[in-house]
């Protein structure tokens, strides 16, 4: 397993060396110009220099190797520095936002507890009452349970969150007044009112996208559930005398949670990744809403840097979900 | 065998529906039967006969719904099965009774290991710590025949062949000394030379342990080397039961007359075309209210199509349920 695990971190390199290249690529040939917000008065030479200061005039191949020195050698550099408190990189460019000018780490590690807060507190919530919910759905196929079940995961999987959040905005926030409808970022949990407040701001991002994950994921489990509790090695466990309890919580769980563990761990990029649609909704000012308004304002560098995170992300977790499988399945063996 | 015995399993008059959409299936229809301590019977019939529906219902194995035992008795040691209380039977079940199933690469669990899966019913039902219960576990691969044993707790089914799995789940209903050993088809899905084998186990085992042995199989030959009473069935219903030589020998039933005759013979010269019952089984959608057989059976008379035959004593041991009478090919005077 770890000489695999080894195998496959080397193999990202290349695959994540391309994926660059693409990412790069793409940004560089789409239509747009750094300098399309800057005013129409400001003088086209003006704005060539502009230009010329954020690099943006140099050959296509120099853009890239830079930004790759940027983000693989003196952006870990900087991280680490911040981290031991010595000088790394001393004033060694680093990757610049050209909408704010400002680092394009330091704006997204200003994003990313929103998003983490908001988006991951969602998928947990969502996986908790997704497995349960999934595990019963199962067992008691064609219940009422099953039935109401399978009707909110209809649901939920396919009502868009910007209509389930506008309706939660409408009913809790228009109607009843119970939560606000907007995210407030700059709160500061330091008392227990503050701490009240962003549970209540949190309730109603979290519970959209919650419910999104936890119709995706519960169906998932409830499917791998009913392909087991079929199975002879359940007939088996009865026979031997063991209660329902550990026959389904033991010998078929174990079994099930397999392909769904894969897929709980290959959503996980997508918490990073935010919630573009939902952080509009309630404002929240996470990761979504920048990748967004980087997009808008032909923010290159940040674009390029937040979808290349992006990317690691995703092949991690792949990396993560293969090995999760072969500690899950004794059947799988990778050495 | 002791003659005479008190039977340790004494079936009456069971009968199990399974609902389905379209109505419901009598799958098993009073079928009695009991079983003497230490004895081996086999239960043959052809696919949806009945035989393995009959045997889990004994102990609860069907998954209800569909399944609805409806009627009957299962005196296991005095105590009624049926309507003892779900914690009464699983106290039994894997303990008292032991149940191979047909199928030995699907019937282990593929996550856990082999030795773990031996050790929950020793743990279980005997109370037995960790320690002891490996040991009792090694114990019992060295009993079925399985080489290295003590290593080979740590493996997973996957790394044990077909014949090697199915002595592994011969070891796990065997764990806690049952009285029963109820066993499903145990060689149908191996190939012929594993069969010899594990028939071979079975044997030794009994010899050595003295349970009895409740044997489902299709196959006659299989039936004949080993078991002690042969019950035959047909659309749910017991149709012949006798000694095992008896039923060799002079066969009652149209239909087990017929069953005998599609073994192909290893001697002599190949019949142009292999003997074969015309015709489907039954599906019962009612309580039989004629002869579930009639339809292909050579013997049918009118008598056939209005009366269900009751099973009527023809020898020591032996009863059939038939109206025809082979001795005078007419038909049978009770």
């Amino acid at each position: 397993m770890f000489t695999y695990t080894i195998r496959r971190l080397v193999l990202a390199i290349p695959v994540l060396l391309l994926i660059s290249l693409i990412i790069f690529a793409l940004l560089k040939f789409a239509p747009g110009d750094p300098m399309a917000q800057v005013p129409m008065t400001v003088p086209p030479e003006v704005k060539a220099k502009m230009r010329a200061a954020l690099g943006a005039d140099q050959p296509l191949i120099v853009q890239y190797l830079l930004w790759l020195k940027q983000f693989f050698i003196i952006e870990p550099l900087h991280i680490l520095g911040t981290m031991t408190g010595y000088d790394l990189v001393g004033n060694a460019q680093r990757v610049i936002s050209w909408q704010t000018r400002s680092p394009v780490a330091d704006i997204i590690a200003q994003r990313m507890p929103q998003t983490l807060t908001v988006v991951g507190m969602s998928y947990v919530v969502g996986v908790l009452i997704a497995l349960p919910i999934g595990i019963v759905s199962a067992y008691k196929q064609y219940s009422w349970f099953d039935q109401i079940g399978t009707f909110v995961s209809m649901i939920g999987f396919s009502v868009p969150t910007f209509f389930t959040g506008v309706m939660l905005i409408l009913i809790f926030s228009v109607y009843l007044g119970w939560f606000p409808s907007i995210y407030d970022t700059t709160l500061v949990v330091d008392s227990w009112p503050h701490f009240w407040l962003q549970v209540r701001q949190m309730v109603m991002p979290v519970a959209v996208l919650a419910l999104y994950n936890a119709a995706q994921i519960s169906r998932f489990m409830r499917a791998s559930m009913l392909d087991n509790l079929q199975q002879d090695y359940v007939r088996t466990a009865r026979a031997k005398g063991m209660t329902e309890q550990v026959v389904v919580l033991k010998h078929v769980l174990r079994n099930s949670l397999i392909p769904v563990v894969t897929v709980i761990a290959l959503g996980v990029p997508q918490i990073f990744g935010g919630a573009i649609i939902t952080e509009q909704v309630f404002k929240v000012n996470g990761l979504g809403a920048l990748l967004i308004n980087a997009i808008y304002a032909d923010d290159l560098p940040m674009v390029q840097t937040l979808t290349f995170i992006f990317a690691i992300l995703i092949v991690i977790f792949n990396l993560i979900a293969d090995v999760l499988y072969g500690i899950l399945d004794p059947r799988i063996r990778y050495d | 065998m002791p003659d005479g015995a008190l039977p340790v399993l004494d079936v009456k008059g069971l009968k199990v529906v399974f609902k389905t959409r379209g109505g419901e299936v009598h799958a098993v229809n009073s079928v009695s039967f009991d079983l003497k301590p230490g004895e081996l019977l086999g239960v043959v019939g052809e696919s949806g006969s009945g035989k393995s529906v009959t045997m889990m219902s004994l102990i609860g194995l069907l998954p209800s719904p569909p399944a609805d035992v409806r009627e009957g008795q299962v005196l296991f040691d005095g105590q009624d099965l049926l309507t003892c209380t779900p914690d009464t039977l699983r106290s039994i079940r894997g303990a008292r009774i032991g149940f191979i199933f047909q199928d030995p690469m699907t019937s282990l669990n593929p996550v856990f290991n082999v030795g773990f899966q031996i050790m929950e019913p020793l743990r279980k039902h005997m109370k037995l710590s960790k320690a002891k219960a490996a040991d009792r576990a090694v114990e019992l691969l060295e009993l079925v025949g399985i080489p290295d044993a003590r290593r080979r707790l740590d493996d997973y089914p996957h790394q044990f062949s077909g014949g090697m799995r199915q002595r592994v789940m011969i070891a796990i209903a065997l764990a806690c000394d049952p009285q029963v050993l109820i066993a499903d088809e145990p060689t149908t899905a191996l190939d012929v030379t594993i069969q010899a084998q594990i028939l071979e186990l079975v044997r030794d085992l009994r010899r050595k342990l003295g349970m009895a042995i409740v044997w489902i199989t299709h196959d006659l030959g299989v039936i004949a080397g080993i078991a002690d009473r042969v019950m035959v069935m047909y659309g749910g219903q017991v149709v012949e039961q006798s000694p095992v030589k008896d039923l060799f020998r002079n066969p009652q039933h149209p239909y087990t007359r017929a069953l005998l005759k599609t073994v192909p013979g290893v001697l002599g010269e190949r019949p142009e075309k292999l003997n074969v019952i015309e015709g489907q089984p039954p599906i019962l959608m009612a309580a039989p209210s004629a002869c579930a057989f009639r339809d292909r059976c050579a013997f049918a008379m009118p008598r056939c199509a209005k009366e269900n035959p009751a099973r009527v004593q023809v020898g020591a041991g032996h009863d059939v349920a038939c109206f025809w009478d082979p001795a005078t090919n007419g038909p049978r005077n009770a």
